[in-house]
């Protein structure tokens, strides 16, 4: 292993993981927005809106993110909507994760008592202050789980943004393989940056599940 | 109507070389969806003994493939063995391997799930009635984890036909190839082929993948 | 003459084909307490919901103080503030304290300041006995104690009208008592209410006026002591009979010898 050569290349990857954290972030914070929407729509039985919500939840958990990704970026521009490569990323990941993120809040609302909805709206409460003041807590006690388990998925996916010409760790490490033949260096330093990225997520993810197997509201 | 560029598809053997290409992704997932789940059963019996050392070191594997990215797994295959052993292995080997070891480490996992789901008390009263282990597996434990597994390893199955996408980016020619050269050589005739060339294979990908889904959802009501 | 409160003209309420409430009418004045009894099934929580809009109505209406009551209107929750309901299974929200409880309504919906209405809720828990419990968690109170918690967030919002749900129902017998009393002080402060219930004397103790629904409508109307004393329905004779008989076969089942017909 040459660490001189490590060191020389270690803010280009420096650049190419914050790219990465910097559109994993976005496009998961998109996508949970998404996938609360969503999961209101359906919640509230809300006409023609629940039967496009399902189908998008369908396709979009049914199909692969580089298709997703080449649509996007290299279909949609023929019809005139054009997308640079961060965008593209981004929007692919909420495309994908909406979906995800909608079972997993779906899930969690439905585990909630309908009479719980009932009682809040009996006291006066429009239906929007009752799904956030209400719903949403008690669902996202059942929700996380999924929730975490998505945001880890997710941020694994956006390891196909060079599909679309985004300079990430991928695009990094396969660069420095085809021009310097630095193939060892280069594997490591992507095995490396991954881990640094998704290990704070993963002990994350198992430290709030095993909170919340032992909480409950007042134990 | 605008031109969507779909008319490409019905030039020559376009959409037969299309489905060619769905093909071999489909065959790299299928092959690596069986191997998986017969590699998967056996490791994952062996790990729902608790404490053993093979459900120890099961889950170490088991942390590590689920942390790396397929993407990244697929490099470490098909770049790293060549530097390190020699090897030259073809995208579609790599690719086969490296599925089954991240298809296997996950079916152990669901295995493993569910056969330590069965209470235990359900062990407990079978054993009151004097069957041996071997029949309280055969006779009460793998029937209600059966029941578990099924539509769970029809979900991994349709898991794996969506990873197999990443493929094309290790220079095997499939779908997402096929159509670069479709697209390519049609540049002149049908400017927008990429957007009619891409929804198809969106398409496609969602017929081949839907099913499967479905029929696991069905099962698990079922038998939920 | 009191002012009349809540007006219900011929309502109509449905399953699907099945009726619930066929035609039913029924006038509550400022300060009455109208207490509605009847066999399991007969509509009378249905008949609750109805009043609240937890359910769709198909035919007749609903009016609180001149103001109609439909689940399509646009001041829904506007009513809904002003019918304050109690439920059998109490409803506290179980992610917040028994103040954060008292308070989402008040706060969120009529814009009081926290600090006004926490003062309010403080004094309607003292009121009833849970002073102490203010910050405690839904889960480590006991029914009795979550019931009377429901009352109070009920009442913090000045409601014009309260409905209870047969609220007892799901206590143990030791905590029916500290609920029902509750509720008789309430009485006794002039508040205009509407009981579902199957506790017998207490409807009797508590009651201006007793309704028996039956059969889809009201069966029969009287004062607690023409109800209980001379029942002029074969229906009302028959539904009160069933209480005495479940009070012999008590008292047969309590006897030392435990004999059984």
């Amino acid at each position: 292993m040459d660490w001189a050569y490590i060191e020389s290349v270690l803010p280009l990857y420096g650049k190419a993981a914050w790219l990465t954290l910097r559109t994993g972030a976005a496009g998961i914070l998109l996508a949970t927005l998404v996938g609360l929407l969503c999961a209101a729509a359906l919640y509230w039985k809300v006409p023609v809106l629940r039967r496009i919500t399902a189908a998008y939840v369908e396709l979009s958990r049914n199909t692969p993110l580089l298709v997703q990704l080449f649509f996007i970026y290299y279909g949609l521009p023929k019809i005139g909507v054009k997308t640079d490569p961060e965008a593209c990323g981004i929007i692919g990941l909420a495309f994908l994760g909406g979906g995800y993120m909608t079972e997993a809040f779906r899930s969690g609302v439905e585990a909630v008592d309908r009479i719980q909805e009932e009682s809040a709206l009996s006291l006066g409460l429009t239906r929007f202050r009752t799904f956030l003041h209400v719903i949403l807590p008690q669902a996202a006690a059942v929700s996380s789980p999924a929730f975490m388990a998505n945001v880890i998925f997710l941020m694994k996916e956006t390891s196909v943004f060079s599909a679309v010409s985004l300079m990430d760790l991928m695009f990094t490490a396969k660069d420095q393989i085809g021009l310097y033949y630095r193939t060892t260096e280069s594997l490591f330093l992507l095995v490396s940056a991954y881990l640094l990225i998704l290990l704070p997520f993963s002990l994350l993810g198992t430290f709030w599940e095993r909170r919340l197997r032992h909480a409950g509201f007042g134990t | 109507m605008p031109d969507l560029g779909l008319e490409v598809l019905w030039k020559g053997k376009n959409f037969v070389r299309l489905l060619g290409g769905l093909w071999v992704a489909l065959r790299i997932s299928l092959i690596a969806a069986g191997i998986s789940i017969v590699l998967g059963i056996l490791l994952g019996v062996a790990a729902s003994r608790k404490r053993s050392v093979s459900s120890a070191i099961l889950r170490i594997w088991l942390g590590v493939i689920h942390i790396m990215p397929q993407m990244v797994l697929l490099f470490l295959m098909y770049f790293g063995t060549t530097r390190a052993f020699g090897w030259n292995l073809s995208g579609e080997v790599a690719a086969v391997i490296v599925f089954s070891l991240w298809g296997s480490a996950e079916m152990a996992d669901l295995v493993r799930g569910a056969v330590t789901s069965i209470p235990a008390a359900q062990r407990e009263s079978a054993e009151a009635l004097g069957l041996k282990p071997t029949q309280v597996y055969r006779w009460i434990i793998l029937p209600q984890a059966v029941r578990r597994l099924i539509p769970q390893s029809i979900n991994l199955i349709t898991r794996m036909i969506k990873t197999t996408s990443l493929v094309t980016l290790i220079g095997v020619v499939e779908i997402l190839k096929v159509a670069q050269q479709i697209i390519e050589a049609n540049r002149k005739a049908s400017p927008n082929a990429a957007f009619g060339v891409y929804l198809t294979i969106f398409v496609m990908y969602y017929l081949a993948c839907r099913p499967l889904s479905l029929a696991a959802k069905k099962l698990e009501k079922r038998w939920g | 003459m009191a002012e009349t409160v809540l007006s219900i003209s011929h309502l109509t309420k449905r399953f699907g084909d099945q009726a619930i409430l066929e035609d039913l009418s029924l006038e509550v004045r400022e300060g009455e307490v109208v207490v509605i009894v009847g066999s399991s099934g007969c509509g009378k929580s249905t008949f609750l919901r109805c009043i609240n809009a937890l359910e769709d109505i198909q035919g007749g209406e609903i009016r609180l103080r001149g103001e109609l009551i439909q689940s399509d209107r646009k001041n829904l929750p506007e009513l809904r503030q002003k019918i304050g309901m109690v439920f059998q299974s109490y409803e506290l929200f179980p992610h917040l304290t028994v103040l954060d409880n008292i308070l989402l309504a008040p706060v969120r919906t009529q814009k009081r300041s926290r600090q006004d209405a926490r003062e309010e809720a403080l004094a309607l828990l003292d009121r009833v006995g849970l002073k102490e419990k203010a910050d405690s968690w839904p889960r480590q109170l006991s029914g009795g104690q979550k019931q009377r918690v429901a009352i109070v967030r009920a009442l913090i919002m000045h409601p014009e009208i309260l409905l209870f749900d047969e609220v007892t129902a799901a206590l143990d017998p030791e905590m029916v008592r500290e609920v029902l009393e509750v509720i008789v002080n309430l009485a006794e402060q002039g508040k205009t209410m509407i009981i579902v219930t199957h506790e017998m004397p207490f409807a009797r103790a508590v009651a201006d006026r007793i309704i028996l629904l039956d059969d889809q409508r009201i069966l029969e109307e009287s004062d607690p002591e023409t109800f209980f004393t001379d029942p002029k329905t074969d229906q009302a004779k028959k539904f009160l009979q069933t209480f005495e008989f479940s009070r012999k076969t008590k008292q047969r089942l309590k006897s030392p010898k435990g004999e059984f017909p």
